[in-house]
């Protein structure tokens, strides 16, 4: 895409130059081609059982018949619970990243450190941590509380670095400008850096969605299986994932509203991201002031 | 240091979350290792030299040997990789010199469409689509090879989108006096570009792996997860994840000791993974 750099290679007329074409987009096209057996396999046996009852009934049989309504509303429960969590803490620590005295200093990068760290812990490992802490010590039980929080700790540092970047790509005039018109830090910071920088919070948190509407292994042992609609944060709920999961390996018969499921779940995503780009591009023109 | 009293104020707040963020890491390796304390204590050396993992809640009862897992994992992601990273690397170079313009775009959000979908749908699609033809091969299907081709389908975009960010940093005046000389678009790109970014190749390898190695529900649900080392690809194999996933919600006493222990290697190995890839990447 940075073919922009504009320096244009072009071939030499020589054999090892046009094998070299050939195998690229070869592999090239082959990576497009699993890309599309995935997806065309998915909407081709899944999209005949996705309709309206698919999304509201609640599951019949284990699972095998009937829709996901339930399991819908636990998602957005788990989601809920794990945004509402991580997106104030993720804030203020890439503020405190970005703007305030930690910028530069040991006390960031140890911060910016423990970050990464935290980034690369597997999620089954968080799945782990999060039934010893939430479920057994804190005594939450399988809960979408228990799972929200899990997933909060996941995405911490999925939010923290996107935001942090985006409020560091806002140009040190518009801070200079501020402090030269006496306004505080604090002000500066919540009304022109955050506008600023907005479009970079919602990539940010799109990106975090994304992350704990695929996640499945950290929710296996945190908030459940159990497939009935959730009446409190306390109660087990199933998410969608984990009731593609459980269909495609416990449930013999399952194959058909798997399909579905997936179709539906990666649909959901998909549209996610797209509203998230559309976002970006029309309602925060501050972007391109900042530029 | 600052002239107005709010902005102590709000600095010590966003300190006090950024201390409580980073403090999160901790509290993960602080658990672990309450967990597995009683493991790692009583069994030691017993969980690599034990001959075969049949693990009960005391630990006379049973045998605590994950070493033919590790060896699971360690093939998984080694396949994984081998087959990603020069696939990766491809389709950076693909999508920075060789594909116009617009079919670049189109690529680009092709593999973030990828990137996108989640872990239990590659298992999913892995265990009714390609474990079936892997087993008309050679049964039963659900083996080593089909876990390492989901994998490495896991981690191509991890590692192309790492490389095509290294690939967009090399200096244009290393392209231009390449192309001055005469070099054609193969030649450049092999002498010039690859060896130019090869830091950037490996930082993005070295994501893939980890990402590969903490890989669990496709995993789990492609690779047969039968404890024993493979002898072959089409042998079916269990990952360290997989093994969590599977025995967490029934493990008790010692068992769910062990399994914490063997939570907390992964975690460590990781660890060590990502902190030697930055400082490495740094050094740069």
């Amino acid at each position: 895409m940075s073919q922009g750099s504009s320096v244009r290679l072009a071939e030499s007329g020589r054999l090892g130059e046009r094998l070299g074409s050939i195998i690229i987009w070869l592999v090239a096209s082959s990576v497009a081609g699993v890309l599309f057996c995935i997806v065309g396999d998915l909407v081709w046996h899944g999209v005949s059982g996705l309709n309206a009852s698919f999304i509201i009934d609640p599951p019949a049989r284990s699972g095998r018949e009937g829709g996901v309504g339930p399991i819908l509303v636990s998602t957005f429960a788990v989601l809920l619970v794990a945004i509402a969590a991580s997106l104030p803490v993720g804030l203020a620590t890439a503020i405190c990243l970005s703007e305030f005295s930690c910028r530069e200093s040991r006390f960031g990068a140890v911060v910016g450190h423990a970050l990464d760290l935290l980034a690369s812990v597997p999620s089954i490992v968080f799945g782990m941590f999060g039934n010893a802490l939430f479920c057994n010590l804190l005594g939450m039980g399988y809960s979408i509380l228990a799972g929200g929080l899990t997933l909060a700790c996941m995405v911490l540092p999925i939010l923290a670095r996107t935001i942090e970047a985006s409020l560091r790509s806002v140009p040190e005039d518009y801070r200079v400008a501020a402090a030269s018109l006496g306004i505080s830090r604090t002000c500066c910071t919540v009304s022109v850096l955050l506008p600023a920088a907005s479009s970079g919070i919602a990539v940010g948190l799109v990106l975090g969605i994304g992350r704990v509407l695929a996640e499945t292994a950290a929710l296996l042992f945190t908030s459940g299986y159990v497939d009935r609609m959730p009446r409190s944060v306390m109660d087990s709920g199933r998410v969608l994932s984990v009731h593609i999961y459980d269909l495609a390996m416990n449930i013999p018969g399952g194959t058909e509203n798997a399909y579905t499921a997936s179709l539906l779940l990666v649909g959901i995503l998909v549209v996610i991201n797209i509203a998230a780009t559309l976002l970006v591009r029309s309602c925060f023109p501050t972007e391109s002031v900042a530029r | 240091m600052f002239h107005w009293k709010i902005d102590y104020l709000a600095s010590s707040l966003v300190r006090t979350a950024a201390v409580f963020a980073c403090s999160i890491v901790v509290f993960v390796i602080a658990f672990l290792t309450r967990e597995a304390w009683p493991a790692i204590s009583e069994l030691g050396t017993r969980l690599l030299g034990d001959e075969s993992w049949h693990p009960k809640a005391t630990a006379t009862a049973g045998t605590f040997g994950i070493g033919p897992i590790i060896v699971g994992s360690l093939t998984v992601t080694a396949g994984a990789v081998a087959i990603a990273a020069p696939v990766g690397v491809t389709s950076a170079v693909f999508s920075e010199y060789y594909a116009p313009r617009g079919i670049a775009v189109v690529y680009r959000r092709l593999v973030e469409l990828l990137a996108g979908i989640p872990s239990v749908v590659f298992g999913f699609w892995g265990l009714v689509v390609l474990a079936p033809w892997i087993a008309r091969i050679s049964p039963p299907g659900q083996s080593l090879l089909c876990g390492m081709l989901i994998v490495a389908i896991m981690i191509l975009p991890t590692i192309m989108l790492v490389v095509q960010s290294a690939l967009a940093t090399v200096p244009r005046i290393y392209l231009e006096g390449a192309v001055a000389l005469g070099m054609g678009r193969w030649s450049v790109i092999r002498y010039v570009v690859l060896p130019t970014s090869r830091r950037g190749i490996a930082t993005g390898v070295m994501l893939g792996a980890t990402r590969a190695v903490g890989e669990t529900m496709a995993v789990v649900m492609v690779c047969g997860n039968v404890v024993k080392i493979p002898q072959s690809l089409f042998d079916p194999v269990r990952t360290l994840t997989a093994n969590m996933a599977l025995e967490m919600s029934y493990a008790l006493g010692m068992h769910r000791s062990a399994l914490f222990s063997s939570g907390l290697m992964l975690m460590l190995a990781c660890a060590i993974a990502i902190l030697s890839t930055h400082v490495w990447s740094r050094r740069a």
